[in-house]
């Protein structure tokens, strides 16, 4: 092995490492809802490659009103999925798309694009 | 339960106070019909709660203004139909954006290929600059990746800003790597050719991917719009104006979004009915196959209910608006299709782990594989052999098929199953229908009609027709569910009308009246023997013969002599043996349950060809039967329409509530049959097989695409055979993967039961 290859494989090894990491195990943005005078917990999320946040924080047993504001136009996102409370969604480019539901159990519920490429989730308190 | 109140949003102008806000909200509780108003002076807005059938925006907005305030007109809210309408434009334009960026790129990559292809054929190497030759390529390639690929780089950046990779994360580092290669062996040949490296470029690979990746993006849209066709060909069936008849008489079309509770709208033949009601005039039959996938017309009269965009074929009738907008059946099985669309089948759980990790790991393999043929190969060939593999291994490796692979069926499968008449609430209630071997039926409702009918006239010494016409005068006059099924025969028989005076019912045994100036005597045997009326042999002969069937036995007496008598049975659905032959055909055990004793049990179970039954089943007990059969490890359906079902369906593995059904009855069970008859259970569980089977497919073949994909990309069969994979062949295998799981869903649209 050369000089050359052993710099390519101590790269090549960072790298992976990094990837590894940033994906998987660095921090996330985390929101917690803020309630109106309606009872209602209201989040905007904008979607845009990814969720942010990502980590949406909510109390259980009162509606939640997610405001999906998508700024992109590339396909990948183009769908909402909310496996656990039967929601899936159109998201139009560029617009704003009302997601409502009510939390009756506690615990934390993904929710995806339609691939389940990007995901967020939601952690009811 | 039907919502008797709405809730209105208005935007209140003018307000400049608190107590201003106080103003608005007390001449708004004034209102009639207002249950609670809220006025928030911060947001300058009103919350109202309303009873629509005495008051309305109008009225809300008039006492606004009565306060000396506006009401800020909104954008109308978009109703379901328009906002898909919405959806549909977006994507259509977005259908079209993409088929122009797959075109610039096929049309330079045409271009790119052959000029790419020179520098194979010596002569002409000798008289062409490769100098120049390059930056030629690099400028026809520019437009491909900035125009046709700049979807993908933009894409793979937003996610890797917020530590999310998809698919077009892949795309973007194997065509950017095999680019920005090719950019520095043209821009800089010098520190290729002095290390002993050819500047080889890449230009020809970088736009053939990108082309093959969105021909591949081009199929799968155009199928895609295809899975959902099912629902927005339901949604299209809404009426869009209904003839209103406003109380002067003059008859008005009006848009449907403007049709209220109470109004009434008339019908003619040929037309769409508009919305929910009850008909208040006239008669027709109706083609209801858009709700139920029944096919045969359904007649209807006055009290009966009808539904919104069903099809009126024969009569002109009037109707009473009963529900509007998202409360009216066609919505509300519309939402319930979309509600099992965006559900998850547990079969897809270990496809979602995969995902969720699937690309941050394929990048860690496609970077392994470039430092091991780095490492490994010859020295002169090393850099290039290592790139060409770290491209193809992440370029084969998009994982949109395994995410394709349950949606796409769910998606058509729900669709289907309405078109059918079978609603299905989620894809779990679908993946457990698939595993069912035992149905167990609730008697009465589901293989009966649930009410009872006359099977019997016997009239021995009289003419039976002047008989009926007796009886029937009586009966007209009984509440008693036996006198209704005896008027209903005798309607049916075309019995004329006589009157009937001095009606006197007896309380558990029948009625007597006088018609036609004899009295007549209806009943149990005990009425009879009460008022000392004697049966002939002829008649108790006959009578033991009906109760042997398990049937009820009314007597009859004219003047005081015993002449007849009426058999009353719940009868069996014409198609119910039919549809259990089907299901035992398909390896389904079927039981019944009925509450009746055993000989009507019995009776029924033979007719049917069922050959096990619960009989004396207290409603209570009901769950505890379907306990009882999963106890002996049975999957166990349970079919049932009422509200006492409630429990059984709940605690069946599966829930199927049969006819239009009840709500509790519905939310209770996991899949709801519109139409009373036992052919839809089969439907039911011939569509979740091929789900299934269809989503076993796709998931087989997106997992064995993948886990074979990717080892051959990264240079697995070069050792033993001296096979590499192009990375143009992996662009054209990932396009096709996806596209052929997309077809595999797509065949479900031919199920087709009967
Ligand atoms: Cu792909």
């Amino acid at each position: 092995m050369d000089a050359t290859a052993l710099i390519v494989t101590i790269a090549g090894v960072g790298l992976a490492a990094f990837v590894l990491w940033y994906f998987f195990f660095s921090a996330r943005q985390t929101a917690s809802a803020v309630s109106t005078s309606g009872g209602v917990q209201e989040v905007a999320i904008t979607v845009k490659g990814g969720y942010s946040p990502d980590v949406i924080e909510v109390e259980h047993g009162k509606p939640v009103q997610l405001s999906f504001y998508r700024d992109e136009e590339n396909s990948c996102s183009e769908e909402l999925l909310m496996p656990d409370f039967n929601i899936r969604r159109d998201l139009p480019a560029f617009k704003t798309t009302l997601v409502e539901l009510l939390p009756q159990q506690t615990g934390k519920f993904e929710f995806t694009c339609g691939m389940g490429m990007l995901r967020g989730s939601l952690v009811v308190k | 339960m039907e919502p008797t109140t709405k809730t209105e949003t208005l935007d209140i102008e003018g307000m400049t106070c608190a107590s201003c806000a106080a103003f608005v909200e007390k001449s708004l509780s004034r209102t009639p019909g207002v249950q609670r108003a809220m006025v928030n002076f911060a947001t300058e807005k009103a919350t109202v709660d309303y009873e629509p059938a005495q008051a309305s925006p109008a009225t809300l907005k008039q006492a606004v203004i009565n306060a000396g305030y506006g009401v800020a007109e909104r954008a109308p809210d978009t109703s379901a139909a328009e906002r898909s309408a919405e959806i549909d434009r977006q994507k259509a334009l977005a259908y079209q954006k993409l088929k122009r960026r797959f075109w610039v790129a096929v049309g330079l990559a045409v271009i790119i290929m052959p000029l790419s292809m020179l520098m194979l054929w010596p002569a002409m190497m000798a008289r062409v600059n490769m100098q120049w030759l390059n930056y030629a390529l690099l400028m026809l390639t520019l437009p491909v990746l900035l125009y046709s690929g700049r979807e993908f780089y933009e894409s793979a950046w937003n996610g890797f800003k917020h530590r999310a990779a998809n698919m077009d994360t892949l795309i973007a580092v194997g065509t950017g790597a095999a680019f920005l290669y090719s950019v520095a062996a043209t821009v800089v040949p010098g520190f290729f050719t002095s290390r002993g490296l050819m500047p080889e470029v890449y230009y020809d690979t970088t736009a053939t991917i990108i082309a093959l990746i969105l021909l591949g993006k081009v199929l799968e849209m155009r199928a895609k719009t295809q899975t959902s066709a099912a629902i927005r060909s339901l949604m299209g069936l809404q009426a869009k104006t209904a003839r209103v008849v406003r109380p002067d008489g003059a008859e008005v079309d009006v848009p449907i979004e403007q049709v209220q509770l109470g109004d009434i709208v008339v019908v003619r033949p040929g037309e769409k009915v508009a919305t929910d009601g009850l008909i208040t005039e006239g008669s027709s039959a109706l083609d209801e196959a858009m709700l139920t996938g029944e096919s045969l017309p359904v007649q209807k009269q006055t009290g009966d209910p009808v539904f919104g965009a069903t099809l009126n074929k024969t009569g002109s009738f009037r109707f009473r608006v009963t529900k509007v907008g998202a409360d009216t059946m066609l919505s509300q099985i519309v939402k319930l299709v979309e509600d099992a669309q965006g559900s998850r089948a547990p079969i897809q759980r270990l496809a979602d782990k995969v995902s969720a990790i699937f690309v941050p790991t394929v990048v860690v393999i496609a970077i392994l594989t470039f430092v091991l043929w780095f490492d490994l190969a010859p020295v002169e060939h090393r850099l290039p052999l290592a790139l060409v593999n770290f491209v193809a291994v992440l370029i084969i490796a998009c994982p949109c098929a395994l995410g394709l692979a349950t949606p796409t069926a769910i998606m058509v499968s729900t669709g289907k199953g309405a078109e059918h008449g079978v609603l299905i609430r989620n894809a779990e209630a679908l993946e457990k229908a698939y595993q069912v071997n035992t149905v167990l039926l609730d008697k009465t409702g589901t293989i009966t009609r649930g009410e009872p009918a006359v099977t019997d006239f016997v009239a021995p010494d009289q003419e039976p027709a002047r008989l009926l016409q007796l009886v029937a005068a009586v009966e007209r006059q009984s509440e008693h569910p036996l006198a209704e099924a005896v008027v209903r025969y005798a309607n049916a028989q075309g019995a004329g009308s006589l009157a009937a005076t001095s009606f006197r019912a007896v309380e558990g045994k029948g009625a007597a009246a006088t018609v036609d100036g004899q009295a007549v005597l209806i009943g149990n045997r005990r009425l009879l023997t009460e008022e000392g009326v004697q049966l002939s042999p002829e008649l108790l002969a006959q009578a033991e013969h009906l109760l042997a069937q398990a049937k009820t036995v009314l007597y009859v007496a004219v003047a005081g002599q015993a002449v007849g008598l009426v058999g009353v049975a719940d009868t069996v659905r014409d198609s119910s043996a039919a549809a259990i032959k089907q299901l035992q055909a398909l390896g389904i055990e079927v039981v019944m349950m009925t509450g009746d004793n055993p000989q009507t049990a019995a009776q029924v179970a033979g007719q049917v060809g069922i050959r096990r039954y619960f009989a004396e089943v207290l409603p209570q007990d009901k769950a505890g039967k379907v306990k009882e059969l999963q106890g002996e490890g049975r999957t166990v359906a349970m079919v049932g329409d009422g509200i006492n079902d409630a429990p059984a369906l709940a605690q069946a593995d599966i829930g199927l509530a049969i006819g239009s059904g009840t709500d509790v009855a519905m939310e209770a069970a996991g899949i709801t049959l519109m139409r009373s008859d036992l052919r839809g259970v089969v439907t039911a569980i011939e569509l979740s097989r091929q789900t299934i089977r269809t989503i076993k497919q796709n998931l087989f073949f997106a997992f064995i695409y993948n886990t074979l994909g990717i080892p051959i990309a990264a240079g697995l069969l070069y050792p033993f055979f001296g096979i590499l994979l192009s990375p143009m062949l992996a662009a054209g295998a990932m396009a096709l993967s996806s596209v052929s799981v997309l077809t595999n869903s797509l065949r479900l649209r031919a199920f087709n039961h009967h």
